[in-house]
């Protein structure tokens, strides 16, 4: 099969597949030997057709397919191999934050659903509690306006609230890596452009993957795309390439509609 | 042509088939509901008529009736005390419900976060088998098993209170059970996955989201348990020991509301005090019934 895969210089580099496989039920063979590497304070869009894996790649990431299948070859991190049973998957997604399709606040307030994370880690004092909650709120650019219901029910906001709550809520645990699985999905352009808004003031501190069905959201936001087909990578490059001049007739294909 | 069109209008206005099942089905339906409302209505009525003549014809003093332990009936209206049934069935109602919770929440937990499919459907069979065995299996169990155990372990008799909540705990585990799986499974799957994400374990996940979700539903579930262990005749009467005494420990015999019914139903002459004390009692227990049904209701506003 025809590829392409650009490199990431080293010290760019924030996380990294060698040769990913993932199995479900031990016989389906979902993903093909992805090697990707993700620059680091960058949006990276995985695109491609439903059912390209880029969704079961995207939760391989943080572990999130632990037990769910079976995920061989390396995962580098920080320098080290997080695809390995030694390794302590709570910390590990503390590091490497997740935000849903759907979003999915807790059944609590805005204020606990954002310190819930911390209190399960040990924090006890308020003043720091109040303070993530404040801070992480501003980053995900919802605090002016819910800062005066921080104790109603967060099921009451909407959904593109909801969404911006979730990051909030993994930007709480101060991650180094944002997984966002098709975050805008659910909401309307206007959300959409809200959230979009958010994602890029937190480039600036945050590595981000994001899988995107909407081409439009990965060429107005990603730094950097790739394009999933059926388990394996055909392509690779920055955004503007991917879209622009594209080196693989497939790739091509897909961005032109014709087909997928 | 003219003719087909004019077969056509004289279709359209007449009755077919259809409208007359329509109507049938109607007029059943409507007809079931009404009969129904009926009959509750009608019990509610004979209860509430039958349980207040203690206190209209016979002029027994309410207080008397909730505050004193005296009961005696057929010694006269100052001896209609029905205090320790009242609190008998309370007891037994709560600990029977607080040693049932916790169980019926670890199996709950266990069914929906824990095991293969396989091994959840045979505990689920096991827990309807549980549901389905009649009261008087029970008891009979209870007389046979708990009592002698009891009458080993603690001395006395081995029929009172620990008997009954021991045979009621049976009872109640699986309404408890099988509603607060179902208050575990409506919790949304992506909670679980939201959780996770965050870096929280299994159990933080579990005990501060999916119990915290699902609090409604199982608050619910021990309602219902409650009702069930509160409601119980046959079964508590075979093992309690049915003297109408103040509980003054566990092991000693005692009497609920419906186990002095069920004991005593056959010695009374209709229309007399004694048979109107016991009418007081059935009003009671209705009362009670009403208001674990509000207090659920009350719940599943809550929860909506």
């Amino acid at each position: 099969m025809e590829q392409y895969l650009t490199q990431i210089a080293p010290e760019q580099r924030s996380l990294e597949t060698k040769n990913l496989n993932v199995y479900y039920g031990g016989t389906i063979h979902k993903l093909h030997d992805v090697s990707l590497q993700i620059p680091q304070n960058a949006i990276t869009a995985l695109i491609g057709a439903s059912g390209s894996s880029k969704s079961t790649f995207l939760r391989s990431l943080n572990r999130m397919n632990d037990k769910v299948a079976k995920v061989t070859g390396q995962i580098i991190y920080a320098g080290i191999d997080i695809n390995h049973k030694d390794i302590n998957v709570y910390q590990l997604r503390k590091q490497i934050g997740m935000v849903f399709q759907r979003p999915n606040p807790f059944a609590k307030s805005i204020y606990d659903n954002i310190t819930y994370a911390l209190k399960a880690n040990g924090v006890k004092d308020s003043a720091v509690l109040d303070q993530a909650v404040e801070d992480s709120l501003r980053a995900a650019a919802l605090w002016d306006e819910v800062k005066d219901s921080l104790h109603k029910s967060a099921l009451a906001l909407s959904g593109g609230q909801q969404q911006r709550l979730c990051i909030a809520r993994a930007l709480a645990m101060k991650p180094d890596i944002l997984l966002l699985d098709e975050p805008a999905s659910a909401l309307d352009p206007v959300s959409t452009a809200k959230l979009e808004e958010t994602l890029k003031q937190l480039r600036d501190q945050y590595t981000m993957v994001m899988v995107t069905h909407n081409m439009q959201q990965a060429s107005r936001i990603s730094d950097y795309t790739a394009f999933f087909h059926m388990g394996n990578i055909v392509e690779y490059d920055r955004t503007e390439k991917i879209f622009t001049t594209p080196r693989v007739t497939l790739t091509e294909q897909y961005i032109n509609g014709s087909f997928g | 042509m003219s003719d087909k069109k004019h077969t056509h209008t004289h279709q359209l206005q007449q009755a077919s088939r259809e409208t007359r099942h329509e109507w049938y089905g109607k007029t059943i339906t409507l007809a079931s509901v009404v009969g129904i409302i009926i009959l509750v209505v009608a019990i509610i009525y004979f209860i509430g008529q039958r349980g207040l003549a203690a206190f209209t014809t016979d002029h027994v003093k309410v207080t008397d009736f909730l505050f004193s332990a005296d009961w005696n009936p057929l010694d006269g209206k100052q001896y209609v005390g029905a205090a320790a049934m009242i609190v008998t069935s309370f007891l037994v109602m709560i600990l029977a419900t607080l040693l049932a919770v916790p169980f019926a929440l670890a199996l709950g937990i266990f069914m929906t976060e824990f095991t293969k499919k396989r091994l959840t459907k045979y505990l689920q069979i096991m827990i309807e088998l549980l549901a389905g065995i009649p009261s008087v299996v029970y008891g009979f169990l209870g007389v046979t098993i708990i009592v002698p155990a009891i009458r080993t372990i603690f001395g006395g008799a081995g029929f009172g209170i620990l008997a009954g909540i021991l045979v009621l705990f049976v009872m109640v585990l699986p309404t408890i059970t099988s509603l607060t799986i179902d208050a575990l499974k409506g919790v949304p799957a992506q909670y679980r996955q939201a959780s996770l994400a965050l870096g929280a374990t299994w159990w933080q996940t579990t005990s501060k989201v999916i119990l915290r979700a699902a609090t409604p539903g199982i608050l619910t579930a021990i309602i219902f348990g409650m009702a069930r262990a509160f409601g119980e005749a046959l079964a508590v009467q075979m093992v309690i020991g049915n003297a109408v005494l103040m509980p003054h420990n566990l092991i000693s015999p005692a009497a609920t509301l419906t186990s002095q019914l069920t004991s005593q139903l056959g010695n009374t002459v209709n229309g007399t005090l004694a048979n109107n004390a016991l009418w007081s009692l059935a009003l009671f227990l209705l009362l009670m019934s009403l208001a674990f049904n509000l207090v659920v209701r009350i719940i599943g506003k809550r929860k909506g």
